[in-house]
């Protein structure tokens, strides 16, 4: 357990030390998120009515999935791992006495958890004092932000070990580009990146609850957001507890097979 | 300009060398504009309209963005990935051959696999083009052509900016991405959906709605001057000070060393 600690906490404190690329994302991101609520602000204006969830909520949901943005971006990989995998780089990491899976596993986590907490607090500050109708505000309380955290780490979960079979398809296909296109797109979309999952027609919005893209930002951002709470947060939480097994149990046993007959490339 | 058409073909024959790889990026370019474009009609399908404008008119809007945008990557990419080429010492060589900076940078590389964009903005457009219940006079058709191509060289003077700024700082800086992929992104609307604020920053600032909000209200009959279907040609003003600021960067430029 110890070494998958130190290679967190060395992949950690190496990926905050890019303070300016941080402060250039918070901008950008800052006002990405402020482009997308006067849209749905457009929107909520022309009909309030059809709206599927408050415009508070909304408006949470949009700020914290900035913030958090490098903890649930799908569309992220460590280009290390590939490279690994594709120039035979990895014929090192097998020779060493570390489980392959725990420790690509914490090396993601931790580069996602630098970036967000490099770049969240401005963010936040920032949305808690904008004007009105835009302004972040508190979760319905205390119960619910614990809740929150706690899907929030789970979510993050789910991503990295989504992003770890998309790394240990590479292992079959060795070009990684078609698949991870795929998977970028299409997760991406039902994840809710987009546009939230309230947002979708409802027969199309029952389906993608239950993927596993919608354990990832859709079920934390909502808890804070109230619009998931009490029971129906519980479920969500055990429905991202499900999918975090199922996709690491995957993983696992995908790389498993892989490593079988791992053909080392370059010499 | 037979120069240009050299490498031109160059690229494109080098590119065509993996063709597997080449289409599944063309078809990821599609992919990913196309999750843009669902969120798009999902959003119409619960609202019918947003400030005034249907879907299928919002589509032309997010159809000349789209292909402005992809035109002006496909052959600005030399610009687009500058920072590179400024970090690792070619930018040197470039100035010591005897042609323009700009043209060589320009010629450095072309992506034809953003093309898969501009298919996906060529099939929007088709549906689009009836849908939208515009009558397509030629004074209309003319519109059109101007939004898309003059939009194509607002674009490709915010990467020349963009690659300007590089002079600077060395490294590409990642806000710039607000006015290139942003726009792309939200130019899905009729910028005047943003409100006021907004618009006129992207009137007068960076002329992003010159091209797009304007030029629609003439196509829509809102406004009948012929001011608004000129207001893209205005936009190539910018070109301007975007190649002033590149030339007051590359006067600066101090190599970076090998």
């Amino acid at each position: 357990m110890k070494k998958y600690w130190a290679v967190f906490r060395i992949r950690f404190s190496n990926s905050l030390q890019y303070r300016a690329a941080a402060l250039a994302g918070v901008v950008t991101q800052f006002a990405w998120g402020a482009m997308e609520l006067l849209a749905f602000l457009a929107f909520y204006k022309a009909n309030p009515a059809a709206f599927p969830m408050g415009f508070s909520q909304t408006v949470s949901y949009i700020w914290l999935q900035q913030a958090f943005l490098a903890l649930f971006m799908v569309w992220f990989f460590e280009g290390e791992i590939f490279d690994a995998i594709s120039d035979g780089g990895i014929a090192y990491d097998l020779a060493r006495p570390v489980d392959l899976y725990s420790r690509w596993f914490c090396q993601s986590a931790a580069t996602r958890l630098a970036k967000a907490v490099l770049r969240c607090l401005p963010i936040l500050v920032v949305a808690f004092i904008v004007p009105a109708p835009l302004r972040l505000s508190l979760p319905a309380g205390a119960g619910q932000f614990l809740l929150f955290l706690v899907s929030m780490a789970l979510g993050l979960g789910v991503v990295v070990s989504f992003s770890m079979i998309v790394y240990i398809t590479t292992f079959y296909t060795l070009s990684p580009m078609g698949v991870r296109l795929i998977a970028v797109a299409l997760g991406d979309f039902l994840a809710g990146s987009v546009i939230p999952l309230p947002f979708f027609p409802a027969p199309f919005r029952a389906v993608a609850e239950l993927l596993p893209f919608a354990a990832m930002q859709n079920m934390p951002l909502r808890i804070y957001s109230g619009n998931i709470a009490g029971a129906a947060a519980a479920q969500g939480i055990l429905l991202q507890l499900f999918w975090l097994a199922a996709l690491v149990g995957l993983g696992r046993l995908m790389m498993k097979n892989a490593l079988k007959k791992v053909v080392v490339q370059g010499g | 300009m037979k120069l240009y058409l050299r490498f031109l073909s160059m690229h494109l024959k080098s590119q065509m060398q993996y063709k597997v790889s080449f289409f599944l990026s063309m078809a990821g370019q599609f992919l990913t504009s196309f999750s843009v474009l669902l969120g798009l009609y999902f959003m119409f399908s619960r609202f019918n309209d947003v400030d005034g404008f249907t879907f299928q008119q919002s589509l032309l809007c997010f159809a000349t963005v789209l292909m402005a945008f992809s035109i002006a990557e496909c052959f600005g990419r030399g610009f687009d990935v500058f920072p590179l080429m400024l970090g690792n010492g070619e930018f040197d060589r470039v100035l010591v051959r005897p042609r323009r900076a700009v043209f060589q940078v320009l010629a450095s590389k072309m992506d034809f696999t953003r093309l898969g964009r501009l298919l996906q903005a060529v099939l929007v457009f088709c549906y689009a083009l009836p849908a939208s219940g515009v009558t397509w006079t030629p004074d209309k058709l003319v519109t059109l052509f101007l939004m898309v191509s003059c939009g194509s060289v607002v674009f490709f003077c915010l990467f020349l900016i963009y690659a300007g700024l590089t002079f600077f700082t060395t490294e590409g800086l990642e806000f710039m991405n607000i006015f290139t992929d942003g726009a792309r992104e939200f130019g899905r609307y009729p910028f005047s959906v943003y409100g006021r604020g907004v618009l006129s920053f992207l009137t007068f600032v960076i002329p992003l709605a010159l091209f797009q909000y304007y030029p629609l209200l003439y196509l829509l009959d809102i406004k009948t001057s012929v001011l608004y279907m000129l207001t893209p040609v205005i936009g190539l003003l910018f070109t301007i000070p975007s190649y002033v600021f590149w030339r007051f960067g590359l006067r600066r430029y101090r190599s970076t060393g090998s």
